[in-house]
């Protein structure tokens, strides 16, 4: 089903959980809603399920609006955080209760339901009560009962938080496969970043009620276009005054700018470990971790604490220890802009044309 | 389409008939009865209420129903402990039986009193022989009272003992706070908001009491005639315009504490 | 401490209820069986009874309806503004704070045969005060806020997440009703009635008020009892509260087992 939203804005009393919304989403896409817990990405989904109506904005199904149709009529399934189960009944009878409220045939609905708790690894569950079930199970069961009268947009909210770490790895790659074979326009609100960016097709980041920023978690990790999206994909380092740091001192042109440098655009270590040294500075060790697959590495540049990751496979530095440091780019924010700047030393500063 | 527009006009049919029920049974009569005794101005209010009568069964009303109360929280607060933290024959039993008095009419519970400690009693002959009078006195009015609002204190406690996270307690134990320390120190004020609410209740329900007090009261005019039996005998006496005076004075009271006790209750879940 | 705490509870049970509910026991055997039949096979007392019941059972049926529903949307209405729900909510109590007699006496006060409406409905054939209608009112009234207190606590208990649930799933309301939500309070809602039921078998002043306890027409199981004491035909009034005591264990009983096989669940 293909969605669109616009202008929706959504008011509790006199806080504003969602605010000027507005995205399209093409036909089949999975979708991932993210951004800190209370950022108004439930309301979102929740406006779109019919379980909450919008302050105002329009919400389009299919080119037509479904701002006053109740949840019953809007061909959606959705999966709740606590998945909600019926807990007085049994798989069966959760997985078949949209197909009952239909008035299907009881044929038909044994076929779907076993179908159903097959394609959900479910088998032999099927007489069990929700409380004889484990998270992951529940889980599945949610995912069923939400898929059974077929619905065209499939709503997720925070599908995994209830979930023990170990397994939430192996059941995301489910979902997505069983999402990818179902083939339905989904979205899934999560507030664990790692997640959505190994689920979604498309990520949106919500923040403060605002779409801050929508796109491939590769266009987003590459482009941020606020801070807040910066400092929330990804890890990073604020730097204060970048123009302090060699190679950035054009940042002293816009006042007031700040600085976001992510690990990995920070290299360090021994003079000859660098093509151009000229584009380097003087830094000092200050801590080490050990991570298991690298070091992390604490590294001060006259007053400016970095952090980045060394290979184990390079020489191993000591705390104190005088490095090299290249920090290749740094994304420049202030009030109202944000862009990336490259270190300019790194352009050769004696070229040799051949 | 169509359809929903049906039921979008029953489910509205549906929520006013049930607020016009809520709305004609429970604050009407009591808007009526605030009407009523104002109907002819504020003097004909004034004399019933200072007809001596009036408010000495206002008053008496009052003195009893607090003796009844402060009974109450010793016995409820005790029970309430003894029947969560100990562990004895009978325990179930006794714990269902708390019930009994909210069970039984209470016209009944008058009548298992004076059966009691009438004259004819054992009791009751005992008591008068030592000079004490009971049946149609003060005392038996306290023990229709107690009787009546005994299990309130004592649910109202319950629930918090139980739900008490013992490691508090214990954690007082390591820090070297004796027995009867810890008990006024710790567990005593996670039961306070309990008791509180559950005397208020007791209290506001002793005020009201009416059956089981008719039967054993005597109700002899400015001696054991308490307030709600004065304003059944106005009734009686078809003085509707006095029994309406006193009653307003009677809930008013009944009021400030239903609000007091809510006033408590979402204080504490606001914690 | 345990050795005096346990055995002063005994006491306190013994002697405030046990005892006395022993004595109606006895109290009605004083004249031996022939005594208690001819107590209880009186035509006043056959015809109390049958009211006390009529009095229960529409009692019951209506404020389970109405209670039901309007604990419903207190917890549920979107529809209702949050201010006004904590109105309502404190005004369910007020048949607490208002003593039995102060029921009767408003309902007289509204609906007696020297008021405007008491005279209307009297004019069209309808006694209220005074009989039938009058007392099963008076009877609401004061039972009322049992059902809703009973189930408001549980509705919120299980939340609204699994009628969502329903809802995206295509149910609408009546549906969602009878096979989400019901299933889940109909404890509390067991818990109601048998509350009610008691209630309304017991209920003595506000009945007393508005029905003037008119023998074999107005008269209930209670107001009986109260009639026969005053008479000083105490065996007689025995007799009948030894039935409506045998009630209120029997509900008693009842809840515990509702309580016990809830537990199971």
């Amino acid at each position: 089903m293909h969605i669109e939203v616009r202008g929706l804005n959504k008011q509790f009393g006199d806080f504003h959980a969602v605010r000027d919304v507005g995205f399209e989403i093409a036909k089949g896409h999975l979708i991932g809603l993210l951004g800190p817990s209370g950022g108004g990405k439930t309301s979102i989904l929740r406006m779109l399920a019919g379980l909450e109506s919008p302050t105002s904005g329009d919400i389009i199904f299919h080119g037509k609006r479904v701002n006053d149709l109740p949840p019953q009529e809007r061909g959606i399934g959705f999966v709740f955080q606590n998945y909600a189960l019926f807990k007085h009944m049994t798989v069966f009878d959760n997985v078949a209760f949209g197909l009952k409220v239909k008035k299907q045939s009881k044929d038909q609905i044994r076929d779907r339901v076993m179908q159903l708790i097959e394609l959900t690894g479910l088998k032999g569950f099927e007489h069990r009560y929700p409380h004889q079930l484990s998270g992951g199970q529940r889980q599945r069961v949610a995912f069923a009962r939400a898929l059974a009268p077929e619905p065209q947009l499939l709503l997720l909210d925070e599908p995994f938080a209830a979930i023990d770490a170990k397994i939430r790895t192996e059941l995301r790659t489910w979902l997505k496969e069983m999402i990818e074979r179902v083939g339905i326009t989904s979205i899934f609100v999560t507030h664990d970043q790692d997640e959505a960016i190994e689920v979604a097709d498309e990520i949106m980041i919500i923040n403060k009620g605002r779409l801050e920023q929508k796109g491939s978690p590769w266009d987003i990790y590459k482009n941020p276009q606020t801070q807040f999206v910066a400092s929330f994909i990804g890890e990073s380092t604020m730097v204060e005054q970048v123009e302090r740091l060699r190679g950035f001192e054009e940042a002293a042109n816009w006042p007031g700018t700040q600085a976001l440098i992510r690990p990995e655009y920070i290299e360090i270590g021994k003079r000859h470990e660098f093509r151009i040294p000229s584009a380097t500075v003087q830094g000092r060790v200050k801590h080490l971790h050990f991570r298991g697959s690298e070091w992390m590495v604490e590294v001060e540049v006259g007053d400016i604490k970095l952090i980045t990751y060394r290979s184990l496979e390079k020489d191993v530095l000591q705390p104190g220890e005088e490095v090299h440091v290249l920090i290749h780019r740094a994304y420049l924010f202030n009030d109202n802009d944000t862009w990336i700047m490259e270190n300019k030393l790194k352009e050769d500063p004696m070229p040799v044309h051949i | 389409m169509n359809i929903r527009f049906r039921s979008r006009w029953w489910s509205f049919g549906f929520r006013s008939t049930i607020m016009l029920y809520f709305v004609l049974l429970i604050v009407l009569p009591i808007i009526g009865i605030y009407t009523q005794s104002f109907k002819l101005g504020w003097t004909p209010f004034w004399e019933s209420i200072s007809d001596p009568l009036a408010w000495k069964a206002v008053l008496l009303t009052l003195k009893l129903a607090i003796i009844a109360t402060v009974i109450n929280i010793f016995l409820g607060t005790m029970i309430g402990w003894v029947l969560i933290r100990y562990r004895f024959p009978g325990r179930r039993l006794l714990n269902s039986l708390v019930d009994l008095p909210f069970a039984l009419p209470t016209a009944v519970g008058g009548l298992m009193i004076l059966l009691l400690l009438g004259p004819n009693s054992l009791v009751g002959s005992i008591a008068s022989g030592m000079g004490f009078d009971i049946v149609f006195h003060e005392p038996a009015i306290v023990v229709a009272m107690v009787f009546v609002t005994f299990p309130f204190v004592i649910r109202a406690v319950q629930p918090l003992l139980e739900e008490m996270d013992k490691s508090e307690e214990e954690a007082a134990y390591t820090l070297g706070a004796s027995k009867s320390h810890t008990f006024f120190n710790v567990i005593f004020p996670s039961m306070l908001p309990g008791i509180s609410s559950g005397a208020m209740l007791a209290f506001s329900r002793a005020l009201a009491e009416f059956g089981a007090v008719v039967l054993v009261a005597g109700n002899i005019p400015g001696k054991t005639l308490i307030a709600s039996v004065y304003i059944f005998g106005e009734i009686e006496s078809d003085n509707p315009q006095g029994a309406a005076a006193v009653s307003v004075m009677l809930l008013t009271l009944s009021f400030l504490i239903l609000w007091a006790v809510n006033l408590v209750q979402t204080r504490r879940l606001g914690k | 401490m345990k050795k005096v705490w346990i055995p002063l509870t005994y006491l306190v049970f013994i002697v405030l209820l046990i005892i006395p509910i022993l004595k109606i026991f006895t109290g009605s055997w004083a004249e031996g069986w022939s005594g208690f039949i001819e107590a209880l096979t009186r035509k006043q007392s056959l015809h109390a009874l049958m009211m006390t019941g009529i009095i229960v059972v529409v009692v019951t049926v209506l404020n389970t309806i109405f209670g039901v529903m309007l604990a419903l949307y207190l917890v549920r209405a979107t529809w209702l503004g949050q201010r006004i729900k904590n109105l309502l909510n404190s005004l369910v109590d007020l048949p607490y704070a208002v003593s039995p007699v102060i029921g009767g006496l408003m309902i007289v006060l509204i609906l007696g045969p020297s008021t405007a409406l008491g005279a209307f409905f009297e004019d069209i054939g309808f006694k209220i005060v005074y009989a039938l209608p009058g007392m099963i009112l008076a009877t609401l009234f004061v039972t009322f806020p049992l059902m809703v207190r009973e189930v408001m606590p549980v509705l919120q208990e299980i939340g609204a997440q699994q009628e969502e649930a329903a809802s995206t799933l295509g149910a609408y309301s009546w549906y969602t009703f009878w096979h989400v939500t019901w299933p889940s309070i109909r404890w509390g809602v067991i818990y109601g009635v048998v509350l009610t039921v008691a209630r309304s078998l017991g209920e003595f002043g506000a009945v007393l008020v508005v029905s003037g306890n008119i023998m074999n027409k107005t008269q209930t199981a209670t107001t009986l009892v109260y009639q026969d004491v005053e008479n000083f035909n105490v065996v007689a009034a025995n007799g009948v509260a030894l039935v409506l005591a045998a009630f209120s264990v029997g509900l008693l009983l009842l809840m515990e087992w509702a309580k016990k096989r809830k537990e199971v669940h």
